[in-house]
């Protein structure tokens, strides 16, 4: 990548782009002490080595002899001290960056939130000011300190990341590598003092740094690069297949949007689950949709159904509507229309009766009405297996 | 009788047989509707990512014995620095998957199953606004040894003290080891 960097970037200042914008590199990793400084100084001596004019902005070692043995041979621009509160508090010093031009800048920790007294609130935003001056930046954050990912990785770890960055910063960077290590790999290396300093290392092993937290972590770290990667690539893709195949008047989505057919029955959590598995896997979002008959008035035990499927949505982060209509088709079509779904999902229907046998089923109407759009009749699983003899039942002991 | 009668005799006859073909269900006789009578409702709680398999079987045979409802309901903990209402997709990336395994496997045994989901600052918590919201005839739980995993002593005598309903707490025995777990679930999940 250093090659890379480097001939991408000299390209156009060669062609006089003085005003042209710097290029910004993330290093992200799943928590302190994966190495993140450390690979962006190993990148910044090879920069250095490639010829060109790099300079430390900011360096956070965390007391890590590693990192700061790493750091020598870099020049550095010394910090500035602000006083706040009566304390003295240590900040990268951003005009000294932009006066000094280097080709190349490392700033550590991007999602920093700096003293009150200087030119920007976070660090994010002195590393726009650098990179708008031309100058390339390489920088590190950790994963939860994404915004929208600050919820579910409080929700993972039980801790709350108060310095946190707009998603956008990250998802504009030109280049974002994943700085990956295994959780008992990190564990080790924090067991060892590498990452933390001997007296909080016990502490440590106690709250954050537990290997459930850890797994889910880098789950998280390793899905989020994977979207940036899927996001960056999606332009100079042809997607002009889902496109073509979209009805006209449907907008089009960005990402896959999921679309769960319910009805206030026990059975419609079943494939609720089903729905919300497959849209975590899609990374897209879902809906629950209920279409009522006018009038329609319900028992107690469908109240209850109703309610409980409100509760499954809300605990799973699902949008529960409800319409009011007497042709369901109709009505699922209007709906997948204005919400821009890609994908229905709905349970085998009861089985009709009466003059109901000869109405075409609500799957082929869906398609009729809704082509282009996927539509998957949710199996029950238990019937499936009733049917089958069992060899091994890998969950049970 | 004139011809014309006995026809329109039996245009008649053949219009009632294909009234009666597309009102009653496929197997051309009326399903016998049971009297209603009250099903029970028996739950089933959990917090982790496996259930004892003693409990999940002591609820099918009651279940099966008493004509009732299986309620296997999730509680989830909400961090104090979340709002209480907030989405918890990793607690629920390991309590859905049991969820399903719960529910295939009382189905395949015939047992009708209405799960549940509930949440509050802790387990217990999320117990009580369940309790609270709906009514069970049956609570059926297993005095795990690892209080951690589900459950603790003090929840199990909170319940007995405050929840009105039956409480079956199945004592700890060394056949606990034996769990129903997420890997349960059958087929692509």
């Amino acid at each position: 990548m250093n090659e890379d960097l480097a001939t991408r970037t000299e390209a156009p200042s060669g062609a006089g782009g003085a005003s042209r914008a710097g290029r910004l590199k993330v290093f992200i990793g799943m928590a302190a002490g994966v190495g993140k400084t450390y690979q962006m100084l190993l990148e910044g001596h090879a920069e250095q080595e490639a010829g060109r004019d790099v300079v430390v902005g900011f360096l956070e070692t965390h007391g890590r002899a590693e990192t700061a043995r790493l750091a020598q041979g870099l020049p550095m621009i010394p910090r500035r001290r602000v006083s706040y509160r009566e304390t003295v508090i240590e900040e990268m010093d951003l005009p000294a960056v932009l006066h000094r031009e280097p080709e190349l800048c490392l700033i550590d920790e991007l999602a920093h939130t700096n003293a009150p007294s200087v030119e920007h609130l976070k660090r994010y935003e002195d590393v726009e000011d650098v990179l708008a001056a031309g100058i390339d930046v390489l920088s590190t954050v950790n994963v939860q300190h994404l915004e929208s990912l600050n919820d579910q990785v409080t929700e993972l770890s039980g801790i709350r990341v108060r310095e946190t960055i707009p998603d956008a910063v990250v998802a504009r960077a030109d280049e974002v590598v994943l700085v990956d290590l295994t959780p008992e790999a990190l564990l080790d290396r924090l067991r060892a003092g590498k990452v933390y300093p001997r007296e909080r290392i016990d502490a440590a092993l106690n709250n954050f740094f537990r290997i459930e937290n850890l797994s889910a972590l880098r789950e998280v770290a390793l899905r989020q690069v994977a979207q940036e990667v899927g996001a960056k690539r999606r332009p100079t893709e042809v997607i002009s297949s889902r496109e073509e195949s979209l009805a006209e008047g449907t907008p089009q989505a960005i990402g896959e949007r999921l679309l769960a057919l319910v009805e206030p029955y026990p059975g419609s959590q079943r494939l609720v689950r089903r729905a919300w598995r497959s849209a975590q896997r899609l990374n897209a979002d879902l809906d629950l949709l209920w279409v009522r008959r006018p009038g329609q008035r319900l028992e107690d035990d469908n109240e209850r159904s109703l309610s409980a499927l409100r509760q499954l949505a809300a605990i799973l982060g699902a949008k529960m509507y409800e319409e009011e209509a007497d042709d369901v088709a109709a009505a699922v079509a209007d709906f997948a229309a204005r919400h821009g779904t890609t994908y229905i999902l709905l349970g085998r229907s009861r089985i009709p009766r009466g003059l109901a046998r000869l109405r075409t089923p609500l799957p082929q109407r869906l398609m009729a009405r809704l082509p282009g759009v996927d539509v998957r009749i949710v199996a029950d699983r238990a019937a499936r297996q009733n049917g089958e003899a069992r060899i091994a039942d890998p969950g049970v002991v | 009788m004139s011809p014309l009668a006995v026809v329109l005799i039996v245009i008649a006859g053949v219009l009632v047989g294909v009234a009666a073909g597309y009102w009653l269900p496929p197997h051309g006789r009326r399903s016998r509707r049971a009297a209603p009578t009250a099903v029970r409702r028996i739950l089933l709680p959990f917090t982790g990512q496996a259930i004892s398999r003693r409990s999940f079987e002591a609820a099918v045979r009651l279940a099966k014995a008493e004509n009732a409802v299986i309620m296997p309901a999730f509680l989830a903990s909400v961090p104090m620095n979340l709002p209480l209402d907030t989405a918890l997709p990793a607690q629920c990336g390991r309590g859905m998957p049991l969820l399903e395994a719960i529910e295939q496997r009382a189905m395949a045994q015939g047992v009708p199953v209405d799960s549940r989901v509930s949440r509050g600052r802790s387990s217990r918590d999320a117990l009580r606004k369940l309790i609270e919201s709906e009514h069970f005839d049956r609570i059926i739980v297993s005095a795990d040894e690892d209080p951690h995993s589900g459950l603790s002593y003090e929840d199990l005598r909170w319940m007995l003290e405050r929840v009105p309903a039956e409480i079956m707490i199945l004592r700890p025995a060394p056949e606990d080891t034996r769990r129903i777990s997420l890997e349960a679930v059958g087929g692509h999940f």
